[in-house]
């Protein structure tokens, strides 16, 4: 037997964006044991939660991620909602629905670029972020705001879409999906991504579903959640299934997130459709008492707000419980036994958002 | 068929424009919602403190004696917050970024006119509450 050696890697590396530190143990190149640790960008802001209103804090807990950052938001907003017994207009809930799946399209379009950069494939990185660059323009012209939308409110959304842009922005989809098909084309079908990927970092059904995968990261592995199927804000009223594959290795978690952004347009085009006329919101009196679990789908997965008030205007305990969290059991699972070049590959095909799972 | 492929690409990037923009030499692209900076208009602004109230982040600072409006531009989240709830609409929100700054001087204070005649009795009594809470 060899002599086992620890590689230290991140919270600073070239490939990664987050600051995950991994200790890997090593035999030869091959990863035996892992040792995660997280806790350098830790900022406090479920404790702010005591100190700002609770109508105040949406911008805050928008802010907890710079990448899923409207469905945290919506994910608060809507548990506040709950507890408050606010109901909300029909065209607020279709609004933030369509909106859910921009952050969702462009969030996977991020993740393929930097994948495609992980892999060394710079060109295919340029253009995914390219076409990234039209999700981002629309959100601007809807929102004023590139990745902070800053857009839902207790009761309901700030910003109305007049029909004339949402038909402009479906046509824009349509015309966008083209490009988007030769961009998958070549992380689904192409020979020397396909051998970067294919069976490396195999991830089993029952492991994914013991260690508690959400997302692409558990229905890469065949196990088929998906959060909007329960049907929060007007998911109820859409027609849609969960991707799914079945291998569970890198290809696979890679193929779920480029296939499900054509699933992303496709409710945005049923939203369109469906939306009905009406006011955006409703007026708010009073303050929250009682508790909440609000659960709603990221890119990367479930995410958990965990929100008690007491009456007061400021909330008691805000817990927030992000996908990465839930995700890095399984990456542990996941680099054992892969070799130590595989290893950027690996973590990235879980998407760790390190700035949202410290808060 | 994967060559002819890469050279239709390689063509089609050569004669295209380049899908980057020359910020900041040449102005970013707005839109009529997008959020830059809040400005003030200093005739308007009758020093009610509504917007200090608001802001998440504490970025303002109205000093009602020395009839200051102060503004931390290195704090200001621009959430549009404070210009939604402005009484007068004094504060607007301007579609491009603040140029970039050399130094740590975020700060950026401006004298308002004030209340009018009329209501600066009932503003001054509206100032005093924040001090009781």
């Amino acid at each position: 037997m060899s002599k086992q050696i620890i590689v230290p890697f991140g919270p600073q590396h070239p490939v990664l964006p987050e600051p995950l530190h991994l200790d890997l143990v090593l035999e030869d190149e091959t990863v035996v044991d892992v040792i995660p640790s997280i806790g350098y960008v830790h900022r406090g802001l479920e404790k702010l939660v005591e100190k700002r209103e609770f109508t105040e804090y949406v911008f805050i807990a928008e802010r907890i991620c710079g990448i899923c950052s409207y469905i945290h938001s919506n994910t608060y907003v809507s548990g506040v909602e709950q507890i408050m017994k606010i109901e909300v207009p029909e065209r607020a809930q279709y609004l933030r629905t369509i909106w859910s799946e921009y952050s969702r399209l462009h969030s996977h379009l991020l993740w393929l670029g930097l994948f495609a950069d992980g892999m060394g494939f710079e060109s295919l990185f340029m253009n995914a972020w390219r076409l990234r660059e039209h999700i981002l323009d629309d959100m601007e012209a809807t929102t004023g705001g590139r990745v902070i939308q800053g857009v839902c409110k207790v009761g309901g959304v700030r910003r109305d879409i007049s029909p004339e842009k949402l038909d402009e922005m479906v046509k824009g989809l349509r015309t966008m999906e083209k490009e988007l098909k030769g961009l998958t084309n070549v992380f689904l079908n192409d020979k020397s991504v396909a051998s970067r990927l294919k069976g490396v970092g195999v991830l089993a059904k029952e492991d994914a579903y013991q260690l508690g995968a959400v997302g692409p990261t558990a229905r890469g592995s065949g196990v088929g959640i998906d959060l909007r199927q329960t049907g929060y804000a007007a998911y109820d009223k859409i027609n849609f299934s969960p991707v799914v594959e079945t291998s569970g290795d890198c290809w696979a978690r890679c193929a779920v997130r480029a296939k499900e952004m054509f699933s992303s347009v496709d409710i945005i085009e049923q939203c369109v459709k469906k939306i009905p006329d009406g006011p955006v919101d409703v007026k708010v009196t009073g303050t929250p008492n009682g508790e909440y679990f609000s659960r709603a789908e990221q890119p990367r997965g479930e995410v958990v707000h965990y929100i008690k008030g007491n009456g007061t205007k400021n909330l008691v305990r805000h817990r927030v419980r992000t996908p990465t969290f839930t995700n890095l059991p399984p990456l542990v699972k996941l680099l054992k036994g892969v070799e130590l070049a595989d290893v950027p590959v690996v973590v990235l095909t879980i998407d760790p958002c390190i700035g949202c799972a410290e808060r | 068929m994967t060559f002819f492929e890469m050279t239709g690409t390689v063509i089609r990037s050569l004669l295209k424009k380049p899908a980057t923009l020359m910020y900041p030499v040449k102005p970013g692209k707005k839109t009529r919602l997008s959020r830059g900076h809040v400005v003030i208009d200093k005739e308007n602004c009758i020093l009610c403190r509504s917007c200090q109230r608001k802001c998440p982040t504490g970025a303002l600072c109205i000093d009602v004696k020395e009839k200051t409006w102060q503004i931390d531009r290195l704090r200001c989240v621009v959430c549009n917050a404070c210009v939604e709830v402005c009484p007068t609409h004094c504060l607007t929100m301007d579609t491009q970024y603040t140029p970039p700054m050399t130094t740590r001087a975020g700060i950026w204070k401006t004298p308002v006119a004030g209340p009018k005649k009329k209501v600066a009795a009932a503003a001054a009594g509206e100032s005093a509450q924040p001090v009781k809470e």
